[in-house]
């Protein structure tokens, strides 16, 4: 009996002391683990951070270059054409085309269209796109304002010019390849009234975005300004045709 | 035996905090399987132990072998494109909770 309890007992001193033995490793690679998944949860939001504020960092600072070589040859221009006195007959031309291009700061009477997005908020469940303004709202609204007559558009600041793009972004939108957000506001140049109609016209894009109950105001105003487009023209494959024909 | 399990427990936990030893990143995902085979060691040593039938080479081997075959069979899950690692999961996670369970039975019986 006394043998029987003397092996039982020792049987449980090896299991105990083997089983304390394996804890403590176990506690070990507990330990090492958990430092581990924690050093590599570190590294990688470190390292993913510091790489989209480095990437920032060089396309800010390339925008900032280019739009002040922008500014540096458009006052270059600007000098050739005032001191080339010889060419007044031009410059008027220059004047319009440069109105037409969207090269030159515009003002005149027209309306001021603010759109947002729609104030309620969105219940689970429902499609979250019928609550916000997209991008072929403003193109639709933008052409309705070309076929009414507009002679300038500019959305949130944005000169509306012949080769602008009004596109889907994500949550925002862009044109003349910046990235706009609303509220939206739309500066048109021409017949208060006869844009006001076009805007208003039922079954319009406008009607439609009230229906859904976004916010849309229409002003129109004596004197409305206008920006210049502040990009760049960049002609890669087009070549004027009439100058060619005469060179040859 | 509690205490003795927990304070070994915290040694080592302490031991692991000190030491500035880190896994590599790619071997973090083995020997977190190789964690979980031990705890099931663990777990099924101390079932025995309370069912009376611990038998000290098999505890010992099966620690040392079920971490081994589990960390191994993690890393040619990888190499062959099946995500193996999953099956000792589920094996490993179903065979605590079962251990868990009876050594929880034993305790309330035996209090």
């Amino acid at each position: 009996m006394t043998e029987l309890r003397k092996v039982i007992i020792m049987r449980s001193k090896g299991a105990q002391i083997s089983i304390a033995l394996v804890c403590l490793i176990l506690g070990i690679m507990l330990a090492v683990q958990f430092r581990t998944t924690a050093a590599i949860q570190a590294t990688q939001t470190d390292g993913r951070i510091e790489e989209l504020t480095q990437k920032l960092q060089t396309v800010t600072s390339e925008r900032d270059a280019l739009a002040e070589e922008v500014l540096g040859l458009r006052s270059k221009l600007s000098n050739f054409r005032q001191t080339d006195q010889a060419l007044a007959d031009l410059q008027q031309e220059i004047i319009d085309a440069n109105m037409a291009a969207g090269l030159a700061a515009v003002e005149g009477p027209g309306i001021i269209l603010t759109v947002d997005d729609s104030p309620l908020y969105y219940q689970v469940g429902e499609n979250a796109n019928a609550y916000i303004v997209h991008d072929y709202d403003l193109l639709n609204i933008v052409n309705e304002l070309k076929s009414s007559g507009a002679e300038a558009i500019s959305v949130n600041g944005k000169r509306i010019i012949a080769m602008s793009e009004i596109r889907c972004a994500g949550p925002t939108i862009i044109v003349n390849a910046d990235r706009i957000a609303p509220p939206f506001e739309i500066r048109v140049i021409g017949n208060p009234d006869i844009l006001e109609s076009g805007l208003l016209m039922p079954g319009g894009r406008l009607e439609q975005l009230k229906v859904l109950g976004m916010p849309v105001q229409i002003q129109k105003l004596e004197k409305v300004e206008i920006p210049a487009y502040t990009g760049s023209f960049k002609f890669d494959y087009a070549l004027p045709v009439e100058y060619k024909e005469e060179a040859e | 035996m509690w205490l003795l399990i927990l304070f070994c427990l915290l040694v080592g936990l302490i031991i692991g905090f000190s030491i500035p030893v880190l896994m590599p990143a790619i071997y973090a995902k083995y020997m977190s399987i190789a964690i979980l085979a031990a705890l099931d060691s663990v777990f099924g040593g101390i079932r025995a132990y309370m069912e009376d039938g611990f038998d000290n080479t098999i505890f010992i081997s099966g620690f040392i072998v079920n971490m081994v075959l589990a960390a191994g069979l993690a890393y040619l899950g990888d190499r062959l494109g099946v995500e193996l690692y999953l099956a000792a999961v589920v094996v490993f996670g179903v065979r605590i909770f079962q251990n868990l369970g009876i050594i929880r039975r034993y305790l309330l019986k035996k209090y």
